[in-house]
């Protein structure tokens, strides 16, 4: 049982499924799956559809955040994408050819992931602290993303864009099959081979990873150009869902979720090790409480209270030292620190 | 080329630290200048007092900020705060209260947000960046508990406050904020470099470890930090209020980022320890004169001020990269 308790993800999952019952006893069929015209649909369905932008935001700044760093400009990296791809699909003659939209997506993408070398580089390159390497691109990107739509909200009425962020393949949302192919290659690329191994170990000690022998500038400019590109597809999805592109608002505040969503799955923002699925917990923990908030007929207003509320109480649960002054009332002076602790901690 | 060479010259006869401060402040005269040359009516005293009257309220937050990044740490929550002081004091002079209890009541209430969110970050040890981040959503959360609507103010204490022009002859004038953020300007410059307090702030900024190794009451100073710029964001609030005359949940979104930028703009260093009031003053005007400029140049859309904001920020990091890179 304190084994049980002791799970790194037992508190993000207590707390998952504890907004999941408050759903059952106020929402009826709250769990009913159906299957209508061929696509399936219900609350748990839409949870996840609606939270797949977060989901793959947040899986990109788990890396980022896994060597210690943090992204701030993936909010922007959303806007931009969302601008690029429906501007230029909104240049073409015919919105609906495949061949036009595929170019649009892939310039977009190709944006983002520029975007997120320029953030690797001025961490690696030049040493500048991620959260201010990162501040240049969020409050430079917003503009960008105005300027690429010059302050107006781009429509746009194509049916293959529509399919990215809004559209059903195989029965099920497309915006879910990109959010589990991502995941499956992230895991695949972290856990089987020895990518995570590397981000943790940079995550942990920069200096020392360098000095046997890891390329630290490397895999730092891959997380930050990875993030970006997660941020990149998330924007994409953003703004195919509602078929245009606002630069100013689209993926507003998403950094913050997504960074909370990270924390809530267990990932110390002090680096060294990360959890992939404690990341999808978090960022589908922020997408339930919107949903339940909604469906229990609290005003939506009061959401950020929420918000804050579960923050805390997941922050103060995690935090060693609450945990320590809390639950045992006696500290052992001579007790080796349990930031040190967590941190050689490699998780499988 | 000359300034380049200027530059050097600089550097033997100033000592390094002062270096930021003086670059932002030259640049803050070179856009003054180019101005003056660029447009007519630009050159005056009263271009840049306004400058001061529009941002008074972004002067007192970034004077709070500027204590927090001093120790290393971060106020995510100071643009919420600001809302939510805003808000607080819009519906309780709508019911009737006076206008001194209710500037009392909002200052206290912004100094115990940020006594908590400080007491949060020393004792169980969680990083400023969350702990303010969850004290953001909680400020703005109540903003819309309270109202989702912009409530106007009407009292007659707040719009005598927001009418006042106090002359300073020769056809300038300034609104009281600005007397009052100038007030907090010099009070903090006091508190960090003639009081225990501020001397605290540098060293626990410098180095946590060292300092609590020193003695020094780190606990306090840090939990004393995260109190000054919660009541700093307040203050600045009232100050909004002023400004505006209505209480409205979405107001200061994102005044977080202007306060940092202005912080960083004027030489303080984000790992702490290091950096100027008075270049966080700069920090203030340059930002300010970025929006008069583009607001005399008319054609400009206003997105080209985050454009301008982000490239100068890239150069004063790349600077400061430069110049702590030298002294190691």
């Amino acid at each position: 049982m304190t084994r049980f308790l002791r799970h790194r993800l037992f508190w993000p999952v207590a707390i998952l499924v504890a907004l999941l019952a408050l759903n059952l006893v106020f929402t009826d069929n709250f769990f009913r799956v159906q299957m209508k015209d061929g696509h399936l649909y219900g609350s748990l369905i839409d949870i996840v559809r609606f939270g797949a932008p977060l989901i793959l935001v947040s899986l990109g700044m788990t890396l980022v955040i896994a060597t210690s760093g943090i992204d701030l400009s993936v909010g922007s990296v959303v806007a931009i994408a969302g601008a690029l791809a429906c501007l230029r699909i909104s240049d073409l003659d015919d919105q609906n050819s495949i061949g036009g939209v595929l170019a649009a997506v892939g310039i977009a993408l190709a944006l983002s992931v520029a975007l997120g070398v320029w953030n690797g580089l001025l961490v690696a390159g030049i040493g500048i602290q991620p959260i201010i390497a990162t501040l240049i691109l969020m409050v430079a990107g917003r503009g960008l993303a105005q300027l690429i739509t010059d302050g107006q909200i781009t429509t746009v009425n194509s049916s293959p864009y529509k399919l990215i962020g809004g559209g059903y393949w195989l029965t099920l949302p497309f915006s879910i099959i990109i959010v589990a192919v991502v995941l499956a290659l992230t895991a695949f690329l972290t856990r089987r081979l020895a990518l995570g191994l590397l981000i943790e170990s940079v995550g942990g000690n920069a200096e020392a990873s360098r000095l046997s022998g890891i390329s630290a500038r490397g895999v730092l400019i891959t997380v930050y150009t990875f993030c970006a590109l997660c941020a990149g597809i998330a924007g994409l999805m953003i703004s195919s869902n509602v078929s245009s592109a606002d630069g100013n608002n689209a993926g507003l505040w998403i950094e913050l979720d997504a960074i909370l969503a990270v924390v809530i799955g267990g990932t110390s923002l002090a680096g060294g090790r990360f959890s992939l699925g404690g990341t999808v917990l978090g960022a589908l923990i922020i997408q339930t409480l919107t949903t339940t908030i909604y469906s229990i007929g609290v005003p939506p207003e009061t959401t950020l209270l929420f918000k804050a509320l579960v923050v805390t109480i997941v922050c103060l649960l995690q935090s060693p030292a609450f945990r320590e002054k809390v639950f045992h009332r006696r500290r052992r002076p001579q007790s080796p620190s349990p930031v040190t602790e967590e941190k050689v901690r490699v998780s499988a | 080329m000359t300034s380049v060479t200027g530059l050097l010259d600089l550097r033997r006869t100033v000592p390094q630290k002062y270096i930021p401060v003086m670059v932002t402040a030259g640049l803050f005269v070179a856009m003054f200048v180019a101005g003056g040359i660029r447009y007519e009516g630009f050159a005056t005293g009263q271009i840049v007092l306004n400058v001061f009257i529009d941002n008074a309220f972004l002067l007192v937050v970034a004077v709070g900020m500027t204590f927090v990044i001093l120790t290393g740490g971060i106020d995510l929550s100071v643009g919420s705060v600001v809302g939510l002081s805003t808000m607080v004091s819009a519906s309780l002079l709508k019911d009737g209260w006076p206008a001194f209890g209710v500037m009392a009541l909002v200052l206290v209430i912004g100094a115990v947000l940020g006594l908590g969110m400080g007491a949060i970050i020393h004792y169980f040890e969680i990083q400023p960046f969350i702990v303010t981040l969850a004290g953001m959503f909680l400020a703005r959360g109540l903003c819309y508990t309270i109202s989702t609507d912009s409530i106007p103010i009407e009292n007659a204490t707040f719009t005598a406050i927001a009418q006042t022009r106090v002359d300073l002859g020769g056809d300038m004038w300034v609104s009281p904020s600005v007397l009052i953020a100038l007030v907090v300007v010099l009070a903090a410059a006091y508190v960090l470099h003639y009081t225990r307090l501020g001397r605290n702030v540098y060293a626990t900024g410098g180095s946590e470890q060292s300092a609590l190794l020193m003695g020094l009451p780190v606990a306090r100073t840090k939990i004393a930090v995260y109190t000054v710029s919660g009541f700093c964001s307040a203050l600045g609030g009232l100050l909004f209020a002023f400004y505006s005359l209505s209480g409205y949940g979405l107001s200061a979104v994102g005044m977080e980022l202007d306060a940092i930028a202005a912080v960083v703009i004027g030489g303080t260093l984000l790992t702490g320890g290091s950096g100027y009031l008075l270049g966080t003053v700069l920090g203030v005007l340059v930002l300010g004169l970025i929006q008069t400029i583009i607001s005399f140049e008319g054609t400009l859309s206003s997105w080209w001020t985050k454009i301008f904001i982000g490239l100068l920020l890239f150069a004063f990091i790349l600077l400061q990269r430069l110049i702590t890179a030298r002294r190691r």
